[in-house]
C-alpha cells in the first residue's frame, strides 16, 4: 500500500547507553553489516556543513572592530595567498605576507615600541573560529599577559595565514614571542574550533618542533577562559627558559594539554 | 593467555586497527569506542589511541585502560598510544604496558628532525619496547605511520616528489621491522592531496610501494573536510584497496574520528570489506570472535544480547 512506511530492516545494537561516554558515532545499528540509511543521512549531513564552514567568508575588518572594543589597537593585513582556494592549495603563501602588507607591518615596525609578544588572528581553515572564539580568548588572555609585564603591540589580523606566519611577523617587530590564533580544519561535530600556536624568537628557518600549541579552543571543547590562563602560563615559561618547541615542558603538570606542534594541521 | 601479536597479513585476511579517539581522552569514553568496534569484529590489528595529550602521564594511564581490557577479555591483539616517541618512551620507563612503539616517519632526514625523530631515536625505542619482553622473541614491535606531502609540509623535500618521498620513508620503516606500517592517506590535506581522485591515486601507490618493499602495509581511508572529497571516493578508494590485498584499515566509529578532526573508515565499513572480498580477520582473532559469539565463521555478524559479557563488565554498562 502506497501510505504504509516501508519496513525498517535494520538492526538496532543494544548498547545505545553507552553514547553518555562519548560524542564518538557508536551502538548505530546495522543491515546486514552496513550502516542504516538513516545514519548514512546524517553523516552527509554533517559533513555539509563542516564544508560549509571551510568556505565561510572570513570578515577580517568587522574582527578587527570587534577586537579594538576590547580596547586594543589592530591592523589589518593579508598573506600572500589571494583567495581560498590559492590558500588551500599553496600553504608557501599563508606563510608570508603579501608585499602590501609587508610594506605596512615594515611602517609601523619603525614608529612602534619595544614588542614582547605579538598576537596575530586568522581565518585559517575556519573563519567562524576566528569570529567566535578568538573576542573572548583575547579578552581573558590580555589582562593575565600585561599583569606578567609583557609588552604587547597592536594585535594583527591576517587574512589566509598559516602558522609559520608568526615567524615573519615576529621577527620584522622584534617581537621575543610570537602567538597565532587561527581556525583548526573544522571537524563533523565541531566547525568552530580554534588553534593557537607560539614560538620564541620568531624567525626564517624555524618548523614544528620549535613550536608548542594548545588546540581545540571553543565552549564544548577547551573554553576560551581555560585556554587563557594556560597560554598565559605557558607562554611566561618560554619567556623565562628563553625556548619554546618540544623541549618546553608544561608548568601546570601532565594532565594538561599541551602537546608539540606536530604535525600541525594548520601548518 | 595475553594479547596474541595477531598477524595482519596473511593471504585472505583483513584487520583493522580499532582506533577509539576522544577529545579529552576520557576513560569511559575510549571504552565505549572500544566495545562498540570489538563488538563489530574490529581490532585485530591493535587497538590504538591517538591522546589528545601528549604526556607521559596520560599515556601510561591510556596504556594501563588497554592492557586491562585486553587481559579481563583475552583479546588477541596489542596496545598502542599514538604519542610522540619521547613520551611512549618515558612512559615505558615508568612501568607502562606498552606493546607498539609508535612514530610518524618521513622519507628525508630534516623532515624527521621536524617530526622531533632521527634513527638512533627510533633504535633506542625498539630496544626498550623489545626489552619488556611483553611479544615473544623476535617479534615486530614498531608501529608507523607516513602519508605523501609531510615532506613538503616541513620544507624538507629537497625539492623531490612526494611519492618518492613517500616510498623513502618506508625504507625508514623496514630497517625497523614493524608490525605495522599505515599511510595516513589524506590526512594531511588539499595542499598536498587536493581531491578525491588525488586521494585515491595516492592511496594505491602508497599501498603498491608498501607491498613492493614487502612491508606489512595498511591504508588509512580518509579525508579532512577542506579537501574536495567525499564518503563515496572513500568508498571507492576502499574497495580498490580490498582488490589489490590491502593488509588492514582503520575502524573508527561511524567513520568520524571525534578526536582528530577527520573522516576514516567505520567498523561497517570494515565488514562490508571482509563480506565482498571474503577476508577473514587475524586467524587467534577471529577464533576469539567466534569465542565471544560477535561473528559467524561466514564473517556474518551476530546479534548481540544486552547481556553480552563486553556490556556487563567495567562498569560501563
Amino acid at each position: 500500500m502506497a501510505s504504509a512506511e516501508p519496513a525498517d530492516l535494520s538492526l538496532p545494537d543494544p548498547w545505545s547507553h553507552l553514547r553518555r561516554h562519548t560524542d564518538a558515532r557508536i551502538a548505530l545499528g546495522r543491515a546486514g553489516g552496513s550502516l542504516p540509511t538513516r545514519e548514512l543521512l546524517r553523516f552527509a549531513a554533517a559533513h555539509a556543513l563542516a564544508r560549509d564552514a571551510v568556505h565561510a567568508p572570513f570578515d577580517a575588518e568587522g574582527l578587527a572592530a570587534e577586537l579594538r572594543a576590547l580596547p586594543a589597537e589592530v591592523g589589518v593585513l593579508t598573506s600572500a595567498a589571494p583567495d581560498r582556494t590559492a590558500y588551500l592549495l599553496r600553504p608557501d603563501l599563508g606563510r608570508r605576507l603579501s608585499d602590501a602588507s609587508r610594506l605596512s607591518l615594515t611602517r609601523a615596525a619603525a614608529s612602534a615600541g619595544p614588542c614582547d609578544l605579538v598576537i596575530i588572528v586568522s581565518d585559517g581553515l575556519s573563519a567562524l573560529a576566528a569570529h567566535r572564539q578568538a573576542p573572548p580568548l583575547l579578552r581573558a588572555l590580555r589582562p593575565r599577559l600585561e599583569a606578567l609585564n609583557f609588552r604587547l603591540g597592536p594585535i594583527w589580523v591576517v587574512r589566509h595565514a598559516r602558522v609559520g606566519l608568526l615567524d615573519e611577523v615576529g621577527s620584522a617587530l622584534g617581537a621575543e614571542l610570537a602567538l597565532i590564533l587561527l581556525g583548526e580544519r573544522p571537524g563533523l561535530g565541531a566547525p568552530d574550533s580554534l588553534g593557537a600556536y607560539f614560538g620564541y624568537a620568531p624567525g626564517p628557518g624555524h618548523t614544528d618542533a620549535d613550536r608548542n600549541c594548545v588546540s581545540n579552543i571553543r565552549p564544548a571543547g577547551l573554553p576560551p577562559e581555560a585556554a587563557a590562563a594556560k597560554l598565559a602560563d605557558l607562554l611566561a615559561a618560554a619567556r623565562r627558559g628563553r625556548h619554546s618547541g618540544t623541549t618546553l615542558k608544561d608548568p601546570a603538570g601532565p594532565s594538561a594539554p599541551l602537546s608539540p606542534a606536530l604535525p600541525s594541521p594548520a601548518g | 593467555m595475553r594479547g596474541g601479536y595477531a598477524v595482519s597479513r596473511l593471504r585472505g585476511h583483513l584487520a583493522v586497527r580499532l582506533q577509539p579517539n576522544h577529545p579529552t581522552d576520557d576513560p569511559h569514553g575510549i571504552a565505549a569506542s572500544i566495545v562498540d568496534g570489538l563488538l563489530y569484529g574490529c581490532g585485530d590489528a591493535v587497538i590504538g589511541i591517538n591522546p589528545a595529550t601528549d604526556s607521559p602521564a596520560r599515556t601510561g594511564e591510556l596504556l594501563r585502560l588497554l592492557d586491562d581490557l585486553i587481559q579481563t577479555y583475552r583479546i588477541p591483539t596489542q596496545s598502542c598510544v599514538l604519542a610522540h616517541v619521547t613520551t611512549q618512551l618515558a612512559a615505558l620507563r615508568a612501568g607502562a604496558p606498552l606493546d607498539l612503539m609508535f612514530q610518524s616517519i618521513a622519507g628525508t632526514e630534516a623532515a624527521n628532525a621536524s617530526f622531533g625523530v632521527n634513527l638512533a631515536l627510533l633504535r633506542e625505542a625498539q630496544a626498550a619496547a623489545l626489552s619488556l619482553r611483553r611479544a615473544p622473541p623476535g617479534a615486530q614491535v614498531m608501529y608507523f605511520e607516513t602519508g605523501q606531502g609531510s615532506c613538503l609540509s616541513a620544507s624538507a623535500h629537497h625539492g623531490c616528489d612526494q611519492q618518492t618521498l613517500e616510498a623513502r620513508a618506508y625504507g625508514v620503516a623496514r630497517a625497523f621491522a614493524p608490525l605495522l606500517v599505515n599511510t595516513v592517506v589524506g590526512f594531511i590535506g588539499p595542499e598536498y592531496l587536493y581531491d578525491g581522485k588525488q586521494i585515491i591515486r595516492a592511496g594505491l601507490e602508497d599501498h603498491f610501494c608498501g607491498k613492493l618493499l614487502g612491508l606489512p602495509m595498511g591504508v588509512d581511508v580518509c579525508y579532512t573536510n577542506h579537501s574536495e572529497a567525499d564518503p563515496d571516493d572513500m568508498d571507492t578508494l576502499l574497495t580498490l584497496l580490498g582488490a589489490a590485498g590491502v593488509n588492514y584499515i582503520m575502524g573508527v566509529p561511524g567513520s568520524d574520528d571525534i578526536m582528530l578532526g577527520y573522516q576514516s573508515t567505520s567498523f561497517h565499513d570494515a565488514q562490508y570489506l571482509r563480506q565482498v572480498f571474503a577476508r577473514q580477520p587475524a586467524p587467534e582473532f577471529a577464533a576469539w570472535l567466534a569465542a565471544m559469539d560477535i561473528q559467524a565463521p561466514d564473517l556474518r555478524l551476530r546479534p548481540v544480547s544486552p547481556q553480552h559479557p563486553l556490556l556487563s563488565g567495567d562498569g560501563l554498562g
